[in-house]
């Protein structure tokens, strides 16, 4: 949800009055760059404490919600911190360090392991294979879903009910529910037609779709709903057939929310382990399967572990954290509301 | 569906029902279906691909999946499954007979999972909740701190709960190295992926993993408490607790319904977690459900027994997840 609106207003106009220990200063130092309208709002902050008008009052900004909120967020920074920490630390370590006592700081910092990935496992291989399973899932899914969820949003049509149940009730089924007729049937098929369907990468984005589709057709509905039907009746007025409208209008609309679903799909695809457990041989492992392949060695490279981990890791996480905003809008409209 | 020309009296309908679609220079005759079967059909059209996809993805493999669920589908008949012969209800009788080992084992298992369950939700909610009320006023290096409580859970989970196999590794992990070497809290190393502490180190990964999904989800929700809530409340001298307990908890009260029940059905169904921190086949005190199926049906290749647990988990799921919609009510917002 637009952070632009909501964490703007700089909390209490006058906090310095909380003297010593007070709030952190500067209220309009925070999240950089967030706020268009900052150092305009001179009432109170959305949130707790005072108004500004109020501010002679006795009754805030109160010391020991400051305090609660300085330990509660220091506790849940260590605990969301230090296994990233670790992470990045130990992928600059050489091995000793990572194979006898766990040391915080390196003997020496190496980029070492950064090289030594690509040989110990067939890495650039793993990587393509996500790259193309997950990259074909969310393609799919997503120009699929652009078209279904259109119609949901747009057109009111027997049996709407009995689809979005539908889409909605599979996201909620076991993978494993689906992972066994799967393979089943991918198994048999391939034996009665010759080919080798099951280990292919066209199978595995096959059982991809059944959790990027409906998540991606539940999450555009949610976003078309959000785009003004004065929109594509104009289209449609203008002479666009319906799927000019939906081409022309309602697409070009949705980007911000079509890109965040892509991306979440992709993520998804990306971070997906119980099928492609089963569903890969060692030509189409993904990424997924292939990292615990450093396991296997007789002896454990855990820098190269963790190496290989966080370059599987950063552009997903950067890609999180750019489209996080678009991404509440859709999962908040789609899902939770 | 194939008919070119419209049938007699369709023209006269047509311009009533669709005149608005098209403009006046579109010329007619490129019409392949008159006007009202057009825009009866369009949304079925639209929803082509969606469906056949669903029939191949989600309702044939389900269907194929209570089937095998009749059958005794061993190693031998998995490449042709067609000639498993039918054992009827055997697989479901032997799954719920809890005097028996693989009845007993999977109750047991039930039960691991929903203590997991039960202790992970709320043990992600608490801190979702809770962090998300702390920073719902703005303070210096907020935006900082959301972006990291974030980043485990847009980690891909493999490398996430890798790095926490790494973590809890006996000799070289860091977490004896600081409750051990550093604190002295242990005597000895304990070992965290096997035996009984393996469920504190999986529910430990997976609130980890979990909470910050909780916090963006409120975070977002609290954003849409009107502040107008909050400054009548200080007018008539109402302190932060009587803020938080009056407000700001039961305007969350519809986002946490279905919250709830979101990180109830992920937590209760994951199988990534305990499968990348454990393998194939999880120490007995962690056993989750998933991990147990997935282990009866390709360790042991007994297909026919796997789906039968797996059509019983999904009954459990509908089960709980109808009456909790029935409770609170969750989720009835959208007009379909």
């Amino acid at each position: 949800m637009s952070e632009a609106t909501a964490t703007t207003a700089p909390a209490g106009g006058s906090r310095h009055e909380a003297g010593p220990g007070g709030p952190a200063p500067a209220a309009g130092a925070d999240d950089g760059g967030t706020g268009t309208a900052r150092g305009s709002g001179s009432r109170g902050g959305r949130g707790y404490g005072r108004t500004g008008s109020r501010a002679a009052s006795p009754t805030a900004p109160p010391l020991s919600f400051v305090w609660t909120r300085r330990v509660v967020l220091t506790l849940l920074t260590l605990f969301a911190a230090t296994p990233l920490l670790v992470m990045v630390s130990s992928s600059l370590k050489p091995l000793e360090d990572v194979t006898d006592r766990f040391r915080w700081i390196p003997s020496v910092l190496t980029i070492s392991p950064y090289v030594d990935i690509w040989s110990t496992v067939p890495l650039a291989d793993y990587f393509v294979n996500s790259l193309i399973v997950a990259g074909a899932a969310t393609g799919c899914s997503v120009l699929i879903a652009t078209f279904a969820a259109y119609a949901v949003s747009r057109y009111r049509f027997r049996g709407k009910r009995l689809f979005t149940v539908t889409i909605l009730s599979t996201q909620m089924f076991p993978g494993i529910l689906f992972l066994l007729p799967l393979f089943l049937i991918f198994v048999n098929l391939g034996n009665a037609t010759g080919i080798a369907l099951y280990g292919s990468r066209g199978a595995l984005i096959v059982t991809y779709l059944t959790f990027t589709l409906p998540f991606s057709i539940w999450m555009l509905i949610g976003y078309f709903d959000s785009i003004p039907r004065d929109l594509d009746e104009a289209a449609l007025t203008d002479g666009c057939g319906p799927l000019g409208a939906l081409m022309r209008v309602v697409v070009p609309a949705a980007v911000p929310g079509i890109v965040a679903v892509a991306v979440y799909s992709f993520m998804t695809a990306w971070g997906e382990v119980l099928f492609a457990s089963v569903m890969t041989n060692e030509t189409t492992r993904t990424l997924a399967i292939g990292l615990q392949g450093y396991a296997t060695q007789t002896q454990v490279y855990w820098n190269q572990v963790m190496a290989a981990s966080l370059v599987a890791s950063v552009p997903i996480v950067a890609g999180f954290l750019l489209l996080q905003r678009y991404l509440v809008t859709g999962l908040t409209a789609g899902a939770v509301k | 569906m194939t008919t070119l020309s419209p049938p007699p009296g369709s023209e006269a309908a047509a311009p009533s029902a669709g005149a608005a679609d098209d403009g006046p220079s579109r010329p007619r005759r490129r019409r392949i279906l008159p006007d009202r079967l057009r825009r009866a059909g369009l949304p079925y059209l639209l929803l082509l691909p969606a469906l056949v996809l669903e029939l191949l993805i989600h309702l044939a493999p389900m269907a194929v999946g209570v089937v095998m669920s009749f059958k005794e589908l061993t190693q031998q008949y998995i490449r042709n499954w067609g000639e498993a012969p039918w054992t009827g209800a055997d697989n479901f009788r032997i799954a719920v007979d809890v005097n028996a080992p693989v009845g007993e084992a999977l109750l047991h298992s039930f039960l691991v999972t929903c203590a997991f369950t039960v202790l992970a939700v709320s043990l992600a909610w608490l801190l979702g909740v809770t962090a998300a009320i702390l920073m719902q006023e703005s303070f210096r290096g907020r935006g900082v701190l959301r972006a990291l409580f974030l980043t485990p859970y847009a980690l891909p989970v493999y490398t996430a709960v890798i790095t926490w196999s790494f973590l809890l590794q006996r000799d070289g992990g860091m977490v004896n190295h600081v409750i051990h070497d550093q604190l002295g809290l242990t005597d000895s190393e304990p070992f965290w992926l096997i035996g009984d502490n393996s469920f504190v180190a999986l529910v430990v990964v997976a609130v980890w993993r979990t909470w910050p999904f909780a916090f963006l989800i409120l975070m977002a929700a609290l954003q849409n408490i009107p502040k107008e809530l909050y400054e009548a409340a200080q007018v008539d001298g109402a302190g932060i607790r009587q803020q938080i307990r009056r407000i700001t908890l039961p305007s969350l009260r519809p986002v946490n319904q279905v919250l709830v029940l979101v990180l109830f059905l992920w937590t209760f169904n994951d199988f990534n977690v305990p499968y990348i921190l454990f393998g194939k086949s999880a120490p007995e005190a962690a056993d989750l459900i998933s991990i147990h199926i997935y282990q009866a049906s390709f360790v042991t290749w007994d297909f026919g027994s796997g789906s039968a647990m797996s059509v019983l988990l999904l009954l459990f799921l509908l089960l709980v997840t109808g009456g909790y919609l029935l409770a609170t009510g969750a989720g009835r917002k959208r007009d379909v």
